[in-house]
């Protein structure tokens, strides 16, 4: 086996039209006629008036980005930005986009979904497409309930969840969705939550520069039917001690001053927090999401619990490696190198083989 | 010595185990009888395992092949020579048979052990039980392990080469050159120069085997069919279906997207696509049905010819996404290469029992455009053509070819030169298309063309037209999310009326005696049986009508008045009769059904049976009322 350098492009927008020199577009760009329908409250409006005012920084033509959805209420997304999009069926949209980007390297990809859209009907295109690696930026709004279908639990409800279809309280293990993505291959895999605008923002705009498939899971709450399911991660104070901040080159930790504590690695080989006033500084686990192995990203995402004692947030993991699309263009640009075939090539392409004449 | 007799057709059919190359045999014979310009047709029909137990009935292939100096329609009703390299051949084929034809069976195989495989308590070898037939017990093995006496080979390898010796002596039997398969040989085997000469000896050998042994001491000869003047070449549906893709992507100037999962019989239209890269042409192996189907669906999206190839269970799974494209608006072609069903049924045997899913297998009223491949070679311009309607119309079209089509060949008359394919060039569109409240010019995707209803065409990167697409009901026009109940049932039938309103030609009816009161209807692969039958039932004074159908949605438009002008409607269908169904719905006609579900085409003389049974009563019904009268 041998490697070959494609020189294959390594920022998530390359080969994406840019806005000419001194043009600039605003949130409004980006914002289009419809009127948005999801309920008051909802942490959908939150994470869309975030995109609409990061996509602008990103330079590109706004006809250059599309974003396609699935089925739910996230889903609903790509009608309120004016740019091109597909709401497509429930679960397929990963699929679909796999199909647009790997034709289309001009185009920045958007996937919007949703925990029951991604991880559950649509659980197998996502895998793959992160498998894969296409160069798509998913984005999965968890809210750990159905909304749409009017609150039934879904794949990231915790046991004993009571809902519309679990009076009794569910009995379903949830998926962690950091640890799936991982376990898949996942190139780039990020969490955020909807109120926190700058955090959002920041791993909007490391997932945009990904080349290969971003998932970014942002938790959202849907005050109809799981109202405050993240609370504790937004109280000011309860958050500080729960959350644990992924940040390139420092100690994970959770909490400040006396009160901090880090990640250290213990002698199993396990992750653990301990007090960080003490702790064995040669022990202290500094974060490197773009380390090779998935090993540490993972015993990371474990730290996540039905409780929310402790919840990791940031970038898990972030590394370069070749994407299906830009390999399958690759083969096809290799396979053509003086342009697209003739009509004489192709007329040779249909007389291949035996072929006989018959004349009148 | 030999004496040469020259006849007008024959039926092979090369029949042994999964492993001993009948297919490639049957493949080499026939290209061989291709290049002579003699007329054919072929019919391989294998197992859905891979191996299954050696010499065991489950694991016989075989591979049928008809040539003939006419027009050979069909692969032949029954053999007139069988070929059985093991006992499990022969006892599976014999039964096809008729009496008096021919049987070379390969008796090294016809040991103790193989003949109690398949519970031959002794070898019919040595009996009378095949006193009806011409036998020709030939140790194919052993001349061919002796043929090859001095290679340094293995004799599993020399063995291996019993299949070349066998084409060897067929084609000294039927005056076959062996030139082709010397090139193709070559070519094969270019990297194992020893295994290449034991096979070149092994033909050689089978070849003088025949000239010199007296048992075989008749040679037939099959003179070229007439045939339209022009280039041919063999070809198999899955491989003209593939090519007709490609060359209608290089038509219209796009890039086709194959979005596909791995499926019998449909997994060659992958393979050979994927092989067609500088055509353009991109082939994702999608995760499973519903991915292909959507992978296509979002290269659509994006201006490429979005394609998704599968067959019956496959289109089940995809029957969403179809749905979705129904609703977009957007072309998509979905190729079902239609096998035995319900559920898993026969991978490998042909049907046509996909008719109604692909008419009606969606939620709501979602109207698609169907077509119907008639023939291996006719796959090809029903994919081009199934291009320019998806394309044209901004529609899914749903195009059946079947296991028959797809593995069966025939000659195919190629086109001179690309011109003489159809211009499919499609344009996008580029400008707002409207004004909104203000006056300000907007695009709005759902604003139709007047004469064909197609939606317009804004693929993402033009400027303007951003706009946005989705399975919830849109308001004509805008595209705008409606729910209004008038709207919804615009659209409806505005969808409907799109499909109604393709152009397709009107069904001609061949009627050489010009007072037909009975009229053969069929469509599909149904054409070279239906066409063979009717030919069978004409030369015994038979007068019939016969027509086949290759547009299935929208129906010609001449459809109604055709079926009314008969007395009768007889209509052969590899299903229970799914298109009579429709027929008899939306024409009222009393269409008579002749089914079979076979897993094999008919045969001429059912089709010929069924016309002179139905003649039969239709003089009866004339006799009845000129009785009463
Ligand atoms: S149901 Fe919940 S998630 Fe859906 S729109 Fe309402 S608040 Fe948002």
């Amino acid at each position: 086996m041998s490697t070959i350098d494609l020189g294959m492009p390594t920022s998530g927008i390359a080969g994406v039209p840019l806005l000419a020199h001194g043009e600039q577009q605003t949130k409004r760009d980006f914002t289009s006629d419809q009127e948005v329908r999801w309920c008051p409250g909802c942490g959908d409006y939150i994470i869309l008036n975030a995109v609409q005012s990061f996509l602008p920084e990103l330079g590109l033509r706004r006809e250059n980005i599309v974003f396609i959805s699935g089925i739910g209420c996230s889903s609903r997304f790509p009608y309120y930005l004016d740019t091109y999009g597909m709401h497509s069926i429930h679960g397929r949209a990963p699929a679909i986009a796999t199909g647009l980007a790997t034709s289309r390297p001009d185009l920045s990809v958007w996937v919007v979904t949703g925990d029951g859209d991604a991880l559950s009907i649509g659980g197998n295109h996502l895998i793959h497409a992160l498998r894969r690696n296409v160069n798509l930026k998913i984005l999965l709004f968890n809210n750990k309930i159905y909304g749409l279908t009017k609150g039934q639990y879904s794949p990231t409800s915790e046991v004993g969840a009571v809902t519309k279809s679990t009076p009794f309280g569910s009995v379903d293990q949830p998926f962690n969705p950091i640890s799936l993505a991982l376990g898949a291959e996942a190139s780039f895999v990020a969490r955020t939550i909807d109120s926190d605008r700058k955090h959002l923002t920041d791993v909007l705009r490391a997932a945009a520069q990904h080349r290969g498939s971003a998932l970014v899971e942002i938790y959202q709450n849907c005050p109809i039917f799981n109202d405050g399911a993240f609370d504790v991660l937004k109280d000011a104070q309860e958050s500080v001690a729960r959350v644990l901040r992924l940040v390139d080159g420092e100690p994970v930790r959770a909490g400040e001053g006396d009160d901090a504590r880090v990640v250290i690695r213990t002698d199993a080989g396990e992750l653990e927090l301990v007090p960080e006033p003490g702790a064995d500084p040669a022990r202290v686990v500094v974060h490197d999401a773009s380390a090779p192995n998935p090993a540490a990203a993972f015993a990371m995402s474990r730290f996540d619990g039905p409780d929310m004692t402790t919840v990791p947030m940031g970038i898990f993991r972030n590394v370069a490696r070749p994407t299906y699309d830009d390999g399958v263009r690759a083969q096809v640009a290799a396979a053509s190198p003086d342009g697209p075939a003739t009509d004489d090539e192709l007329l040779a392409l249909l007389h291949g083989g035996d072929t006989w004449s018959v004349t009148g | 010595m030999s004496n040469l007799k020259q006849i007008n057709s024959v039926v092979v059919r090369f029949a042994g185990d999964s492993g001993d190359g009948m297919q490639l045999t049957g493949d080499r014979f026939t290209s061989d009888s291709a290049v002579l310009g003699i007329d054919l047709s072929t019919l391989p029909n294998f197992p859905a395992e891979i191996r299954a137990p050696q010499g065991t009935l489950p694991g016989v292939s075989s591979f049928q092949l008809h040539f003939a100096d006419h027009s050979a329609l069909t692969p032949g009703d029954a053999p007139d020579v069988l070929v059985a390299m093991n006992p499990a051949a022969l006892k599976a084929n014999l039964g096809d048979l008729p009496r008096g034809s021919t049987i070379i069976v390969n008796s090294d195989e016809f040991t103790k052990r193989n003949l109690s495989k398949v519970g031959y308590p002794t070898s019919p070898l040595d009996d009378d039980s095949l006193e009806a037939w011409q036998v020709h017990a030939v140790p194919l093995t052993s001349i061919t392990v002796e043929a090859l006496a001095d290679f340094d080979l293995g004799r599993k390898d020399k063995e291996r080469a019993k299949n070349m010796f066998t084409l060897g002596l067929l084609s000294w039997m039927y005056t076959r050159p062996l030139d082709g398969t010397y090139a193709f040989l070559r070519t094969k085997f270019a990297k194992q120069p020893d295994i290449l000469e034991a096979n070149l000896t092994a033909l050689r050998a089978g070849h003088a085997y025949g000239e010199t042994t007296e048992a075989f001491s008749v040679q037939y000869a099959v003179a070229p069919a007439p045939m339209e003047p022009g280039t041919y070449r063999n070809i198999t549906g899955n491989v003209a279906t593939a090519y007709g893709l490609a060359t209608a992507a290089h038509r219209a100037k796009l890039p086709l997207v194959l979005g596909s999962y791995p499926i019998t019989p449909a997994s060659d239209l992958l393979h050979n696509l994927s092989r067609l890269k500088h055509f353009g042409v991109t082939t994702i192996q999608a995760e499973d049905e519903i991915a292909a189907v959507g992978s296509a669906l979002g290269a659509s999206f994006g201006g490429a010819i979005g394609v998704t190839t599968t067959s019956g269970p496959g289109l089940a799974l995809k029957s969403e996404t179809i749905g979705l494209a129904v609703a977009l608006e957007l072309p998509l072609v979905v190729i079902d290469v239609q096998r035995g069903g319900p559920s898993t049924g026969l991978p490998t045997k042909t049907e046509q029992a996909d008719l109604l899913q692909a008419m009606f297998g969606r939620n709501g009223e979602s109207p698609v455009a169907v077509i119907a491949a008639n023939s291996p070679a006719d796959c090809f311009e029903a994919a081009v053509d199934a291009v320019r309607i998806a394309t044209t119309y901004r529609t899914p079209v749903i195009l059946l070819t079947d296991g028959y089509l797809a593995n069966g060949s025939q000659p195919w008359r190629l086109p001179a030169s690309i011109d003489e394919l159809p211009d499919l060039s499609v344009e996008f569109a580029s400008e707002p298309n409207a004004t909104d409240a203000k006056g300000n010019p907007v695009f709005h995707p759902y604003v139709r063309d007047a004469e064909t209803l197609a939606r317009a065409w804004a693929v993402p990167g033009t400027p303007g037209l951003e706009h946005r697409v989705g399975g919830i009901e849109k308001a004509d026009g805008t595209g705008e999310i409606s729910y209004d109940p008038a709207n919804h049932d615009h659209m409806v039938r505005t969808r409907q009326a799109k499909i109604d309103g393709i152009v397709v030609p009107d069904l001609a009816v061949d009627d050489p005696s010009g007072d037909a009161k009975l009229l053969v209807l069929g469509w599909g692969s149904t054409y070279g049986p239906i066409a063979a039958g009717v030919r069978l039932a004409r030369a015994t004074g038979a007068r019939v009508a016969r027509a086949h159908l290759r547009n299935l949605a929208p129906l010609p438009a001449n459809l109604g008045d055709v079926l009314r002008s008969y007395d009768r409607v007889l209509l052969p269908e590899m299903n229970l009769g799914q298109l009579a169904l429709l027929l008899r719905g939306k024409y009222l006609v009393d269409i008579r059904s002749h089914t079979a579900v076979r897993g094999l085409p008919f045969t001429a003389v059912e089709i010929a049976t069924a016309i002179d049974e139905h003649l039969d009563k239709l003089d009866g019904l004339v006799g009845d009322q000129e009785g009463t009268a």
